[in-house]
C-alpha cells in the first residue's frame, strides 16, 4: 500500500517537473506541506532524479518481494508464516542417523527406499562437519574387491557392486543429472609369498563358490599379464575379473545424499553432545546388575554457537564412523570396568592412514590394476595423468597419535617406498605431490563391521567398524540396517554373524588376509 | 614411439592432470534441454503427480529394457546355449554367423526373422553384430558359452563400462571388438580390455565421453601391445597454449 502511495505521489511530481519546467518545485511544496517539514521539502528539491530512480528500485524490490511470496505460496515450498531457524532440526523425529558419512546416508537411502507407500516416517540425519573434513569416506581410496576371506564381507561386495552397477536406477532423481561414479573397471591383483599361498587358495576357492568372478595367476602369468611387476618372492597371485576397481567417494556420497533428501530424508549440521535415556535395571544370572538403557531424546548442538535443540526420537542410529565408539559411551556404553557386562563397549577407535599421491611418469599406466603386496603396500592409478595414490598400514605398535589429521612423510621414506620401488621397479623415480590422512573406523577386536543392535540399549542400532571396506560396502549395509529396523531381520543378506554377539562371546570373525 | 607423438603425450598428460582435479564429468556434452523437458522439470518440483507420471514413464522403459535383456532361460533348456544365444541376438534386432558358414542370419528393420536358424543345433556362435540394439550387461549371459570371435557393438546405448568388464567370459577367443559411437563408455572401462589378451582389433571411434582421446587412445595403445586400435572421429589437435593457460588459471581459481 505504501509503496501504491509513494507512487502516486512521484508521477505527480513527475508531470510537474514535464510541464511546468522550472516552477515545479512550488508545484511540489504545495502537495507536500502537511507531510513533510521543511528540511524534507529542500532534500526534494535537490533530489529530484534520485527519487525517480528511488522510486523505481523501490518498486522493483517490491515486485521482486511480492513474486517471491507467491512463488513461496505455490505447492512445494517450505515457506511457513514463522521465522525459525532454518538449520535447526525438528523437535521429534522417527528416527535420527547420527553421523552423515556414506553409512549414515545409505542407510537413511534405504529406510525411505522400503517403506516406499508412506511418506510420514521422518528420519534425520546429524552431521557435524558440512564440509566432511574428516570423514573417512572422502578421505578413503575408494576401492572395491571381492577378494575377501568372510562369507559375509565377499557378499556385501557383490551385493554392492550390483548397486553401483544400477546405481541410476537407485539413485536417480526425475530430471536431474545422471549419477557418474567413475569407476574404474581395474580389478585388484593380491600378491602372496610362499608362505600365505595356501590361504590365498582357499580364499580364492571361497570367492569362487560365492560367485566372485577371479583367477588365480601363477608368477610366470602374471610376468606375462603385468610384464611391470618384479615377481620376485611371489608364489601365487589373485584377480578380479569383474566388479573390482575404484571410484569417487564423494559422487556415492552426494548420491545417496541427494537420493534421500528427494524422498523426504532431513539433513541437520550440527554435534550430537548428549543423549536423555533412560535406565532399566536388572540381574543377571549370576546375580551381576546390569543397566538397559533406552535413548528418549538427542540433544543437536548447532554449530559455533550455544544454540542446541533436542530431538525426541524413537530409533538411534549410529553411524558416526571412527567415532562411533565415542558416540555410545554418551549413553555410559563402556565407561565401567572392563570386565563387567556393563562395561563391554563398543570396540570402535580412530586409526589414521596415510595416503600419498605420487607422479611417475614411466609408471604401469592404464594397465595398472589396485596392486596389493604380501607386505601391506598397496597402490592404484589415479586418473591418467601419470599419477598414483599408494599407503601401507602401519605396525600395532607404531601406530600413529590420532589427535589429529597430519601426514608423517618419513614414513613414506621408510615403510612404503622401499617395497613399492622393489615390486614395482619403475616407482623408483617418483616424487611425491601431496599426500593426506584419513581414519579408519578401526575395529579393535576383529577388524570387521558391526551391524545391529547393542545389547545394553534398547534402540541404537549401529553400522561401524569396517576398518577400511566401509566404503565398498555401504550400500549392501544400509539395505541391511534399514532391513532390521523396518522388518526386524535381516531379509536378502544374513549379517547376523556381523553382530555384537560375537563380541559378547569373544568369538571374533577374523579374515584370513594374506597381509 | 616416434617423437612427435611422445610430444603429444607430454601435452595430454599436461592436460591430463588438470583434468584430474576437475574430477566431475562437465554435463557440457549433453544438449542443453528442450523447452518441453524443462517445462516438465518445473512441474515436477511442484507437482508430486507429475513426477509420479514421469517416474511411471521411466520405469517401464527400464522394464522393457530388463525384459528384453533377460536370460534365456528356457530355450537354453530345450534347445541348447547356441539356439538361445542365437535367438536372442535376432529378437534384439542383431545379427551372427555361425562357426563355418558364411551366411549370417539378421533381424529385418521391423525385427522380423527367419527361423531357420533352429536347424543348426550345438553349432557355435561365432561373429555377432549387436549394433544399435538394447544389449546389456545382463543380456550379455546369454552369450556367455559362445567362443565368440568378433563382437560388433556399434551405437549400443545400454553398453556401458560394467558391459566392458563382463567381457573377460570371452577372454580365450575375441580377436575383434567394435564399440564405437557407444554413448556410455568411459576410460573406467576401457581399462577392463585389458583382459582380453587375444584382442587383434578394436574400434573406439567416436566414444562421446572420452575427454581426452589423445591420452587414452596412447595409453589404451600401450595396455593392448598386440592390438591395432582405430579411433576415428576425434579432434586430436594439439590445445593451443592460451586455451591451455586460460584452463590453467581457471584451475587455479577453483
Ligand atoms: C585412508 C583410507 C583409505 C580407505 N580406503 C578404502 C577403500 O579403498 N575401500 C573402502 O571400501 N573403504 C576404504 N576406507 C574405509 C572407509 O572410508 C570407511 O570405512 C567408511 O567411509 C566409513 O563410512 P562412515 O560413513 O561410517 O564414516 P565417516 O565417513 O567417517 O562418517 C562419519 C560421520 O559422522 C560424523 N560424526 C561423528 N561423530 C558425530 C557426532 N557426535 N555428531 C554428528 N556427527 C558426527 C563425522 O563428522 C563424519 O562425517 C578407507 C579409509 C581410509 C581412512
Amino acid at each position: 500500500m505504501c509503496a501504491l502511495r509513494r507512487l502516486h505521489r512521484s508521477v505527480r511530481t513527475l508531470r510537474g517537473s514535464f510541464t511546468r519546467g522550472s516552477l515545479t518545485c512550488t508545484a511540489v511544496t504545495q502537495w507536500q506541506p502537511g507531510r513533510c517539514g521543511g528540511l524534507t521539502f529542500c532534500q526534494k528539491l535537490s533530489t529530484g532524479g534520485a527519487l525517480r530512480s528511488d522510486f523505481l528500485k523501490d518498486l522493483g524490490a517490491q515486485l521482486a518481494a511480492a513474486k517471491k511470496k507467491a512463488a513461496d505460496s505455490l505447492p512445494g515450498s517450505n515457506w511457513t508464516p514463522f521465522e525459525i531457524n532454518p538449520s535447526l532440526p525438528p523437535e521429534t523425529a522417527d528416527i535420527v542417523i547420527v553421523g552423515g558419512g556414506v553409512m549414515g546416508w545409505s542407510i537413511a537411502y534405504w529406510l525411505k527406499q522400503k517403506e516406499r507407500f508412506s511418506k510420514d516416517m521422518r528420519v534425520l540425519v546429524v552431521e557435524r562437519d558440512p564440509t566432511y573434513s574428516q570423514a573417512s569416506t572422502v578421505l578413503s581410496a575408494g576401492g572395491i574387491r571381492q577378494q575377501f576371506s568372510l562369507l559375509e564381507n565377499i557378499h556385501l561386495s557383490l551385493e554392492s557392486a550390483d548397486f553401483m552397477r544400477n546405481i541410476n536406477e537407485h539413485l536417480s532423481v526425475v530430471n536431474e543429472d545422471p549419477v557418474d561414479l567413475q569407476f574404474n573397471q581395474s580389478g585388484y591383483l593380491f600378491l602372496a609369498s610362499e608362505a600365505v599361498a595356501h590361504v590365498m587358495e582357499q580364499n580364492y576357492n571361497t570367492q569362487r563358490c560365492a560367485g566372485a568372478k577371479v583367477s588365480l595367476f601363477s608368477p610366470q602369468q602374471v610376468k606375462e599379464k603385468f610384464p611391470w611387476i618384479n615377481t620376485e618372492g611371489v608364489a601365487l597371485a589373485s584377480y578380479g575379473l569383474e566388479n573390482e576397481g575404484w571410484f569417487d567417494p564423494w559422487t556415492l556420497l552426494n548420491a545417496f545424499r541427494r537420493k534421500a533428501m528427494s524422498m523426504g530424508v532431513i539433513q541437520c549440521f550440527g554435534e550430537v553432545a548428549d543423549f536423555k535415556h533412560m535406565k532399566q535395571v536388572m540381574m543377571t544370572k549370576n546375580g551381576e546388575q546390569m543397566e538397559r538403557r533406552t535413548i528418549k531424546s538427542v540433544k543437536v548442538q548447532m554449530p559455533n554457537s550455544l544454540e542446541y535443540q533436542p530431538v525426541d526420537c524413537a530409533l538411534v542410529v549410529n553411524a558416526a564412523g571412527a567415532f562411533s565408539g565415542k558416540l555410545a559411551e554418551l549413553v555410559g556404553i563402556g565407561l565401567d570396568p572392563k570386565d563387567s557386562l556393563a562395561g563391554f563397549s563398543v570396540p570402535v577407535e580412530p586409526r589414521k592412514r596415510y595416503v600419498y599421491v605420487v607422479h611417475c611418469p614411466d609408471g604401469p599406466g592404464l594397465d595398472s590394476p589396485f596392486l596389493i603386496d604380501y607386505s601391506g603396500v598397496y597402490f592404484r592409478r589415479e586418473g591418467l595423468g601419470g599419477n598414483y595414490i599408494c599407503g601401507v598400514s602401519p605396525e600395532e605398535a607404531e601406530e600413529p597419535d590420532t589427535s589429529n589429521l597430519e601426514v608423517d612423510h618419513q614414513f613414506f621414506e621408510d615403510k612404503v617406498w622401499p617395497k613399492l620401488a622393489n615390486r614395482v621397479p619403475a616407482f623408483e623415480e617418483l616424487k611425491v605431490t601431496s599426500a593426506w590422512a584419513g581414519f579408519y573406523d578401526y575395529n579393535t577386536f576383529d577388524q570387521n563391521g558391526i551391524i545391529g543392535i547393542h545389547p545394553l540399549i534398547n534402540n541404537m542400532y549401529f553400522a561401524t567398524g569396517f576398518s577400511g571396506h566401509g566404503l565398498q560396502h555401504s550400500p549392501a549395509v544400509g539395505r541391511a540396517v534399514a532391513e532390521l529396523i523396518l522388518d526386524g531381520e535381516f531379509k536378502t543378506l544374513d549379517l547376523s554373524g556381523l553382530s555384537f554377539q560375537r563380541i559378547l562371546m569373544q568369538e571374533p570373525m577374523l579374515e584370513r588376509n594374506i597381509v | 614411439m616416434s617423437a612427435p607423438l611422445i610430444s603429444l603425450r607430454r601435452c595430454c598428460q599436461r592436460a591430463a592432470g588438470l583434468l584430474v582435479a576437475r574430477r566431475h564429468w562437465s554435463s557440457s556434452s549433453a544438449s542443453p534441454p528442450s523447452l518441453v523437458s524443462r517445462s516438465l522439470d518445473f512441474l515436477a518440483q511442484r507437482f508430486y503427480d507429475v513426477e509420479a507420471l514421469l517416474n511411471w514413464k521411466s520405469r517401464i522403459g527400464k522394464d522393457q529394457l530388463r525384459k528384453k535383456n533377460l536370460y534365456y532361460g528356457y530355450t537354453h533348456k530345450h534347445y541348447g546355449p547356441d539356439i538361445a544365444s542365437a535367438y536372442y541376438i535376432l529378437n534384439l534386432g542383431g545379427g551372427f554367423r555361425f562357426v563355418g558358414q558364411s551366411e549370417w542370419f539378421r533381424a529385418d528393420s521391423r525385427g522380423k526373422f527367419n527361423w531357420d536358424f533352429l536347424n543348426y543345433k550345438d553349432t557355435p556362435v561365432e561373429e555377432v553384430d549387436m549394433s544399435h540394439t538394447i544389449i546389456n550387461y545382463v543380456g550379455l549371459s546369454n552369450l556367455e558359452r559362445q567362443h565368440l570371435r568378433t563382437l560388433k557393438l556399434q551405437g549400443c546405448p545400454e553398453v556401458d563400462d560394467w558391459f566392458l568388464a563382463g567381457l573377460h567370459k570371452f577372454q580365450d577367443s575375441l580377436e575383434e571388438l567394435d564399440i564405437s559411437h557407444c554413448p556410455r563408455i568411459t576410460v573406467g572401462g576401457l581399462a577392463a580390455l585389458r583382459n582380453l589378451s587375444h584382442l587383434k582389433h578394436l574400434n573406439v571411434s567416436s566414444l562421446p565421453r572420452i575427454s581426452n582421446p589423445g591420452l587414452v587412445i596412447i595409453l589404451l595403445e600401450e595396455m593392448l601391445p598386440q592390438c591395432q586400435i582405430r579411433a576415428d572421429g576425434y579432434d586430436l589437435s594439439l590445445p593451443q597454449a592460451g586455451r591451455e593457460k586460460s584452463e590453467e588459471r581457471l584451475e587455479a581459481e577453483r
